[in-house]
């Protein structure tokens, strides 16, 4: 086995074969071959949570700022694709009670374009609260983040010409296919990898690791964190306004800020300062999330009911696994490594991996 | 405005305000020495609350016995929580420690979601709480009357505490520098534990006036006044109990008078809260009785 891999023409075919079952699954799934719209729908969320996921690892994980507010942010990107990409004629119908602003009312925008701008909002939005908000240390900047996640909730439940209030937007367009949801996936995974694989990349590491260290070494915190954190943030959004579509409906209840914990737990899981480690666990939380529903019904066991099943169990069994992972495994599942086919041969040959480094992430 | 509706929200802020103050000065105490946000305080809180539903609804006991039990129970979940959640971190990442306290704090609240229903349970009519006094032109319940004393007199307890016991002693002590204090023989988790006890049982306190106010028990109500409360701690100079005391007082003024003076806005009271503490942040980081402190390389 050993040897296979210091052949660097067997890695390149195991990453093709790889990566062709992977597209082969997806082809058959979204021509409906395989699976139902139940399985697509679920695979469709774990995509788009691994956006927010990795935009959270890049600024919790990789840059070391405890950040909390991924739920705005993907409020305001769901905000912007249900704006904008709600068809004019169906508008009247969704503001009944409160009209809608009439300069938005004759807006519409195509879903990319939306997509987009709900992303560079968010951003705006990123940056304008990071240049204050950045200065804090650790667990300001978490509350401070928690914050003004909330503000945007509160924000879009009160700003009823724009946002509909409580009731929130109906009858957004949906997508018909699931490529739409991976293919932003690839693309936004694929750009945060290069970025956190560039010069960029590498300061937003020293900064985690050690900050006079890095200012010292001639980082500018102040950038590089607006930075890291905006682009987060960005991608936050990208990943709300797939979610609106997904959904084909937001309302600001969707944003309240324990949302952000499922990323948290996701980061957790796949390891602070991993990128594959993350996408796993996205799609792993998401798919246990779900199979764990059976604890919200009622069972019965050779006739007998169970009590301990009934509605809540799964957000307490959810919970504790948050606690468990964090009391006992802080690494996660692949601490700061990424996933390579030496550590997955090292795994299936019963090897114990090299020695673990130390958590990261110190504030 | 008439002077009696201005007087009359004057008092609601006051007492509001002490109700903060409760729950703040249990932030400050664990910021002070663990350097650490107990995301569950307000969780805890939340439990408190439900003790009291059931001592007194399900238990039947005299209102009397049952504040004692709630305050007994309420600080064996607080050490309890603390014992399980922060203590085997003690040498952890922040961030990891962080995490731990946001999954206790989610812990309990769907814990409390699955065991007791998210349906809204109504708290015990305690008589002596809740009747009326005609206060000149005002007329105001026992517990809104109350609540400023209880909190004064527990301020007073608690800085009696930390001033002039030997306890006291080893909390300030851990509380300027943890490692020093160890080295010179502080038991380290006792003083911790101290902590989550005088926090838990105002927290209790807390909840037992706040419900003779608010009469409705749900898993999610320790989520805002927690938040709320951290940030009045904020305010007030983290770390320092009459400074959470001065916040919460100041918080719990502005909720009401914004209510009062711009019912326009109500709708924006909890994201001010928000706003406070950004603005704090910016402008005075250290609070307003906080020390300064420097960071250290």
């Amino acid at each position: 086995m050993m040897d296979k891999l210091n052949d660097k023409k067997s890695k390149l075919f195991l990453n093709l074969l790889l990566i062709a079952v992977f597209a082969a699954i997806l082809i058959l799934l979204d021509t409906k071959t395989i699976g139902d719209a139940y399985v697509r729908r679920i695979l469709n969320l774990s995509a788009i949570y691994a956006i927010v996921s990795v935009s959270m690892n890049l600024v919790n994980g990789f840059t070391g700022l405890f950040s909390l507010g991924q739920a705005g942010f993907m409020a305001i990107g769901a905000y912007t694709v249900a704006i904008f990409t709600v068809p004019l004629e169906a508008r009247a119908k969704i503001f009944y009670i409160i009209p809608q602003n009439p300069v938005l009312a004759q807006i519409e925008l195509p879903f990319v374009i939306a997509l987009i701008l709900g992303g560079l909002l968010a951003a705006l939005v990123a940056v304008l609260i990071g240049m204050p908000v950045l200065r804090l240390k650790s667990d300001y900047l978490a509350i401070a983040t928690l914050g003004f996640s909330e503000i945007i909730r509160i924000v879009f439940t009160n700003i009823k010409s724009i946002t509909n209030g409580a009731l929130g937007i109906k009858n957004i367009p949906i997508m018909p296919t699931m490529w739409v949801f991976f293919g932003v996936a690839i693309i936004s995974i694929g750009l945060m990898w290069l970025l956190i694989n560039s010069s960029y990349g590498r300061a937003f590491k020293a900064i985690r690791e050690d900050e006079v260290a890095a200012e010292a070494m001639g980082i500018n915190l102040f950038k590089h964190k607006v930075m890291s954190f905006s682009i987060g943030a960005f991608f936050a959004g990208i990943g709300g306004g797939l979610l609106a579509t997904l959904f084909a409906t937001v309302d600001p209840n969707q944003f309240y800020f324990p949302v952000t914990y499922n990323f948290l737990l996701i980061i957790v899981l796949g390891g602070m300062g991993s990128i594959s480690g993350t996408i796993i666990a996205s799609f792993v939380v998401t798919i246990g999330l779900e199979i764990l529903r059976f604890f919200d019904e009622p069972l019965a066991l050779f006739g007998v009911n169970i009590p301990l099943f009934r509605p809540g169990l799964r957000m307490v069994v959810f919970s504790i696994l948050l606690m468990v992972l964090v009391l006992f495994f802080r690494n996660g599942l692949l601490g700061q490594k990424e996933l390579s086919w030496k550590l997955v041969f090292d795994w299936l040959s019963g090897k114990k991996p090299i020695k673990k480094t130390d958590e990261g992430g110190a504030a | 405005m008439t002077s009696e509706l201005l007087l009359q929200q004057l008092a609601n802020g006051i007492s509001l305000g002490s109700l903060y103050a409760l729950l703040a000065i249990g932030y400050t105490m664990v910021y002070g020495i663990l350097r650490l946000i107990n995301f569950a305080h307000g969780d805890i809180f939340m439990m408190a609350a439900y003790f009291m539903v059931f001592s007194i609804v399900t238990f039947r006991l005299p209102w009397y016995i049952a504040i004692v039990v709630v305050i007994i129970v309420t600080i064996a979940l607080g050490v309890l929580l603390e014992k399980t959640a922060y203590k085997p971190l003690r040498n952890a990442p922040r961030m990891s420690i962080m995490i731990s306290a946001i999954g206790a704090s989610f812990l309990l609240e769907n814990l409390a979601t699955y065991l007791f229903t998210g349906v809204p349970r109504g708290f015990p009519d305690i008589r002596i709480l809740t009747t009326t006094v005609e206060l000149g032109s005002l007329s105001l319940t026992v517990a809104t009357l109350i609540t400023p004393f209880v909190t004064l007199i527990l301020l007073y307890v608690v800085l009696f505490i930390t001033n002039k016991t030997k306890i006291g002693m080893a909390m300030r002590a851990v509380s300027k520098d943890f490692e020093t204090a160890k080295l010179m023989g502080i038991n380290i988790n006792q003083v911790i534990s101290t902590t989550f006890v005088i926090g838990s049982a105002l927290a209790a306190v807390g909840a037992i006036l706040w419900g003779s106010r608010y009469p409705s028990v749900m898993p999610l109500m320790g989520v805002m006044p927690g938040l709320k409360c951290f940030i009045a701690a904020v305010l007030g100079g983290i770390g320092n109990a009459t400074g959470a005391v001065l916040g919460g007082f100041i918080l719990g003024m502005a909720e009401i008078m914004l209510i009062t003076f711009l019912p326009s806005l109500t709708g924006y009271r909890d994201a001010m809260a928000f706003v406070i503490l950004i603005v704090v942040l910016l402008v005075k980081p250290t609070g307003l009785l906080g020390e300064k402190v420097t960071d250290k390389v």
